[in-house]
């Protein structure tokens, strides 16, 4: 979208010219009913919630696979699985967990709730988040479509070479999750330079950087480390697919190819990732625990400074996946510095909770018990990490069931507890209804009981020595007890869930009303309606405090005006502000629905088959139709104020 | 009491016991049933005592941690609580900056980076120990993972003193041994837990570690590389030995097949049905993909430390691989009974 200088001063409004103003900014900004509308909106309201349910039946389907591998796990010398099938099982649970679950239901909370957050009408980009919502759907089915035939990706979610070479693995698994995984990266980078350009350019004026909610700095913060880490492991992915079918060596040692490059290019961007997939998780703590806390959150700057200090050490500790690879002391010195010393901003995040707990008083909510729950689970899955990264300790930890209980805890423990939390703390907003709180409680019980017992054990698994990804064990190993442990609390777990699965349910049409502000929070999400109008605020808000809806009760002069400000009612319009200071400074022409994003998504899941099928001709046809729909997408607009002599 | 995890802690229990006892509790819950035998734990091994130090220091510090920052938040949720009554609706607006806890997180920042900066200067210190053994070692072993299962190769000053021999480690005590790690085929990780850490074996390169048994006894090891469908059943043995018992096994290691079996019909079936993948020294059969059976009737267990070698074992796994690993790259070759028998009569020759 183009930004255009007007000369226009925008009219202000406020809540007097309400039912006027807001027919107009309805019949501009609604989707139209029915089927063209449902596939074309561009309502980042939506769009959030699709991303958000999508996200949980990918950890349905990982949380399933699972299960069956309990199963398997639960006795030495089970037969429930063939290795093949075992294999096929551990790599999917891991590939949609890590990928198509953990950063796409942040996504959805992020695509959700930032515009809201921020006091605009959109996101930065609106057919671009439809784009990418659309492409995080159809990478996923193109994934699970290699369950139909049987021959899903079985090389682990780390995909090491050679085990996924053409000689090692010559049927398609290796292909879908290269090509899945490519993709996916489309989704993600751009959906990361969306965030980035809202956050820094769309925000309320008034909102300058020191004032942008917490949550904002965790999605910042991994939208760039986003566009800066995917390069890597798509292109990893792209030269495996090369290797795959045009015989390169990249990773070939037998001509002088290196395997180990492809640790390195994974690894590069695979502990970015884990760090990507979990601040932004953090950041909804930071954001919602103090509302529950009834004060602001202790250590703002230092909680924003720690997040983006843990994101920039996170590109610094890949190497520690590799300590067993004969590498260099010095390197392991190095890199195992860093991986112990990247503890320290995390501290800061968990003492400003604690703080803020402390200093608080607690309103016992369901939110609040998945939020202390994350706490503890946050400190044993930090901990687990810091003996990780001691490099003599972690030669023996390494791919043992310690680990798998170290990820657990930090998949689970850091992304899960959060986002439970902050889906009984935000659904009120989304839905307009209550979450049933003792339903929400009696989960909590399930989740917490069921996680714990069934990963903690996992750790003492790893101690005796148990290792990662075998699909069977003897029984003279001393590990039959622990795992059937394990195996009881991940079926206890997954009740946890249903529990609240039907909660969302029931309360969407049988929950209490929730109102503008049920929990008497103080961001701009909760001064609209539940839920949100299309057009989400009846005026741009103006805000001068991080607690705009706080101020008069913390003893400041109230200056925050969520109810009066720019009207912005000539077509589909919002404010770009400036990147620090948030004055005003463009009025923005904003894309109306449109049916490209989907259909470019189409084209480039035909693109991505082809190129796993080796259907050259189809793979230049679907080339031509993503230059067509390319260009019609951006093609030049009057009403977007791209073509001269537009007015407004 | 508190040594329920893994096996016997070695000669000095004592000592480290009083500082671990508490840490060791609460793991003691879960570990109980489990206690009885664990062949593949660590936290108690005949290697580095400093590594296994090392452990137990981190764990100890992560238990506290984890006690002390559950302890406070449960307190900051009961003990400090100004309870709300939640009929009120007036209560629950009241919102307020109380208190000014920064210099609190500034001061549990300082003692997090004073531990941090410990524990690192402690894994630089542990890493210096281990980078190299104590003294130079005189045995050299070069061990290469195969798609499932270990090959292993003595080298010797001089190729009369070089052998092979498969899935099963012989060591003297109390010296270090050189272990040179290769791969055949795809990653696959070398690990014996009760002596050393793990190092990667990987195709194009030739990886270093070394271990040292302080006592004589048979240690599990294992794969921990996922390497494919019988991962789970790539194990082998080390068997640590004093150095006469250890130099008495190396000579009889380097002898080739004996001879009194002869022409047996057995040695025949093999020589039609096996002899393209296994070697046995001293007859015609020289093949190289599957593992050495020169001396297979002296190694404790087959196919990867999966079974006992002894006979039905043995047997079954001649009938039917496919069976006991499936997925594994013997194939099944159809035996039939007379066959089997002869085929084990003669295996049980290799001594």
């Amino acid at each position: 979208m183009t930004e255009i200088e007007y000369d226009r001063v925008p009219n202000v409004a406020d809540e007097s010219h309400g039912s006027e103003l807001s027919a107009r900014l309805r019949s501009l900004w609604e989707s139209k009913p029915g089927v063209y509308g449902w596939f074309a909106t561009v309502d980042h309201k939506t769009l959030g919630i699709r991303y958000i349910v999508t996200a949980f039946i990918f950890l349905g389907l990982g949380g399933i696979e699972a299960l069956i591998m309990r199963i398997q796990l639960a006795q030495p010398n089970e037969h429930v699985l063939s290795p093949e099938q075992y294999n096929q099982l551990f790599t999917m649970h891991g590939i949609t967990m890590i990928l198509w679950y953990s950063l796409p239901i942040l996504t959805g909370f992020s695509v959700y709730l930032q515009p809201l957050l921020l006091g605009c009408r959109d996101m930065a980009l609106p057919r671009l988040n439809a784009f990418t919502y659309w492409v995080f759907l159809f990478s996923g089915i193109f994934l699970y479509a290699s369950f139909l035939i049987g021959a899903a990706p079985d090389a682990g979610w780390f995909n090491y070479v050679p085990l996924a070479s053409i000689e090692q693995n010559p049927g398609p698994n290796i292909d879908f999750y290269a090509m899945a995984n490519i993709f996916l990266g489309i989704s993600t980078t751009l959906g990361g330079i969306n965030f980035i350009v809202t956050i820094l350019r769309f925000r309320a004026p008034g909102m300058s950087i020191n004032r942008l909610p917490i949550m904002s700095w965790g999605t910042l913060t991994i939208s760039v480390a986003s566009v800066l880490s995917i390069p890597a492991v798509s292109l990893a992915f792209f030269l495996l697919w090369m290797d795959r079918h045009f015989g390169t060596h990249f990773f070939d040692p037998a001509t002088g190819g290196q395997p180990l490059l492809w640790q390195h290019l994974f690894w590069l961007w695979g502990h970015p990732w884990v760090y990507i997939i979990v601040l932004p998780a953090l950041s909804m703590v930071s954001q919602a625990l103090p509302v529950c806390c009834r004060r602001p959150l202790v250590a703002y700057s230092l909680v924003a400074l720690a997040t983006v200090l843990t994101m920039v050490l996170g590109f610094g500790v890949w190497l520690h996946h590799m300590f067993a690879t004969g590498l260099p002391t010095m390197a392991l010195a190095l890199f195992s510095a860093v991986s112990i010393l990247i503890a320290i901003p995390s501290a800061v995040s968990l003492f400003a909770w604690l703080a803020t707990i402390w200093t608080g008083r607690p309103d016992f909510s369901t939110t609040f018990y998945f939020f202390a729950g994350f706490i503890v689970v946050f400190v044993i899955g930090g901990v687990s990490g810091f003996m990780t990264g001691s490099v003599p300790v972690d030669w023996q930890l390494t791919d043992t069931y310690f680990v798998v209980a170290h990820i657990h805890y930090v998949l689970i423990g850091w992304n899960l507890f959060a986002v439970l939390g902050a889906l009984y703390h935000w659904f009120p907003k989304m839905s307009g209804r209550m979450l049933d709180e003792k339903l929400g409680k009696i989960s909590f019980w399930f989740v917490f009981i069921g996680f714990n017992v069934g990963f903690f054990p996992m750790h003492i698994t790893g101690l005796l020595g148990m290792p990662r990804r075998v699909y069977t064990y003897s029984a003279d190993m001393g590990w039959s007890t622990l795992n059937l442990i394990s195996s009881i609390g991940a079926f206890v777990l997954a009740i946890g869930l249903l529990i609240t699965l039907f909660n969302i349910v029931r309360s969407r049409r049988l929950g209490q009303l929730a109102g503008p502000n049920p929990w008497d929070a103080d961001t701009l999400e909760w001064s609209t309606t539940s839920p949100p109008p299309p057009y989400n605020f009846l005026v741009i808000p103006t805000v001068a405090s991080r607690s705009p809806l706080w101020e008069d009760r913390l003893g400041e002069k109230r200056a925050s005006t969520p109810e009066r400000g720019f009207a912005l009612d000539h077509g589909k319009e919002t404010l770009g502000t400036t990147m620090l200071d948030a004055v005003p400074d463009v009025i923005v022409k904003m894309p109306e629905d449109s049916l490209a994003p989907l259909l470019l998504s189409l084209a480039l899941a035909v693109l991505f088959t082809t190129m796993m099928l080796e259907a050259w001709w189809w793979l230049g046809a679907s080339i031509v139709a993503i230059l067509i729909i390319t260009m019609v997408w951006l093609w030049p607009r009057r009403n977007l104020g791209e073509i001269e002599g537009s007015t407004s | 009491m508190w040594s329920g995890i893994g096996a016997d802690l070695g000669d000095r229990p004592r000592k480290r016991g009083g500082m671990h006892l508490f840490c060791v509790l609460p793991l003691l819950l879960y570990a109980a049933p489990a206690r009885a035998d664990a062949p593949l734990g660590y936290l108690s091994g005949a290697g580095p005592r400093n590594v296994s130090n090392l452990t137990w220091g981190v764990l100890t510090i992560s238990i506290l941690v984890v006690l002390i920052i559950t302890g406070v938040l449960l307190f900051a949720i009961f003990a400090r609580r100004n309870r709300i009554s939640s009929e009120s609706s007036n209560e629950r607006e009241l919102v307020s900056r109380a208190g000014n806890p920064v210099a609190v997180i500034y001061a549990g920042l300082v003692l997090s980076t004073l531990v941090l900066f410990g524990v690192t200067i402690w894994t630089m210190m542990t890493l210096a120990d281990i980078a190299a053994p104590p003294s130079a070692p005189k045995v050299t072993i070069e061990v290469t993972g195969h798609e499932w299962w270990w090959e292993v190769r003595y080298i010797g000053d001089d190729p009369s003193q070089t052998f092979v021999t498969a899935n099963e480690i012989h060591i003297p005590v109390g010296e270090p041994v050189a272990i040179k790690l290769r791969s055949a085929d795809v990653i696959h990780s070398f690990w014996v837990p009760a002596l050393s850490g793990k190092t990667d074996t990987i195709p194009g390169q030739t990886n270093t570690t070394w271990i040292l048994a302080d006592r004589a006894g048979t240690f599990r090891g294992q794969c921990t590389e996922y390497c494919g469908l019988q991962h789970a059943h790539m194990g082998f043995q080390v068997i640590a030995s004093s150095k006469e018992k250890f130099e008495a096994w190396r000579q009889a290691q380097l002898r080739v097949a004996s001879e009194k079996s002869g022409a047996s019909p057995g040695q025949r079936v093999f020589m039609q049905k096996c002899a393209v993948c296994h070697t046995i020294r001293g007859t015609r059969a020289g093949g190289r993909v599957g593992p050495d059976l020169t001396h297979l009737m002296t190694r404790g267990t087959i196919a990867a430390d999966t079974l006992p070698n002894r006979v039905g074992y043995l047997s079954g796994w001649i009938a039917d691989p496919q069976h006991v690993k499936p997925g594994s790259k013997m194939p099944r070759l159809n035996i039939d009974g007379e066959d089997l028998a002869q085929v084990r009569n003669y295996l049980e020759t290799l001594d």
